[in-house]
């Protein structure tokens, strides 16, 4: 039996090393407030199902300070999120040629954030249509 | 040779991704912010009744399943990776446990809107 310890480099904080792996981990570390957002929507959902009163509690709970500094950390992230997502479309999408040449990564990620912002708009006046 | 079955979580997150990377935001905004505030919405949009109606309708439970379950697919496969990079090598637990909590998330949430 050999008790030889090779030595093996560390990999703690390695995504620190570099701006790009940096860049990386922000990208997604957004998950865990994609996943936390679902969780308070679920929560809202399942109280709706319980009744009037257990739902104006969710209702009442959003409105708290610390609720509300929350979902401020939220949108910051979900519009990382959107920003990050169409920057990496470009290599996660399979190449698109138009018209015999490629379309250029600029491009992909323009459009995608161009049809977020009017996803966003349309969701926000749909809304606003429905509730008044 | 064994199918791998990456192409479903995958897809998955890359639906929930997509769905997150263009509503998401006007999502959090309304829910989380505007109507809590009572600014740019009626005070009652997300009234008991209203929502209740909502949940009801069809396009209703459609819109909220999507948007509950798809978010938890999204995360749990980025999260799966995530740990990973943390040193977390245990690949088939992590897999069992994110992947496990979003099938969950979605059971509880489909249940709910069809109990509704």
């Amino acid at each position: 039996m050999s008790k030889r310890r090779p030595y093996v480099r560390s990999m703690d904080g390695w995504w620190k090393r570099d701006a790009y792996f940096v860049k990386y981990m922000a990208r997604e570390v957004t998950a865990v407030f994609v996943a936390a957002y679902a969780v308070v929507l679920l929560v809202g959902l399942v109280r709706l199902a319980q009744g009037q009163a257990a739902y104006e509690g969710w209702l009442a709970a959003l409105k708290s300070p610390l609720s509300l500094v929350f979902h401020l950390v939220l949108l910051a992230t979900f519009v990382y999120h959107t920003w990050s997502w169409f920057n990496i479309m470009p290599k996660t999408m399979p190449i698109m040629f138009v018209g015999g040449k490629r379309v250029q990564p600029g491009m992909i990620t323009g459009a995608g954030l161009a049809a977020a912002v009017v996803a966003c708009l349309a969701v926000l006046l749909i809304v606003r249509g429905v509730a008044s | 040779m064994k199918r791998s079955n990456e192409p479903i979580f995958w897809s998955l997150f890359g639906a929930g991704g997509m769905l997150a990377a263009l509503i998401g935001p006007a999502l959090v905004l309304i829910t989380g912010i505007a109507v809590p505030l009572g600014i740019l919405f009626p005070a009652d949009t997300m009234s008991y009744a209203h929502m209740l109606a909502f949940a009801q309708s069809w396009i209703g439970k459609i819109l909220l399943l999507a948007v509950i379950a798809l978010f938890m697919w999204h995360a749990a496969h980025r999260i799966a990776i995530l740990l990973h990079d943390f040193g977390v090598h245990a690949v088939t637990v992590v897999k069992v446990v994110c992947y496990g909590l979003a099938f969950a998330g979605t059971v509880i949430a489909a249940w709910t809107l069809l109990g509704l």
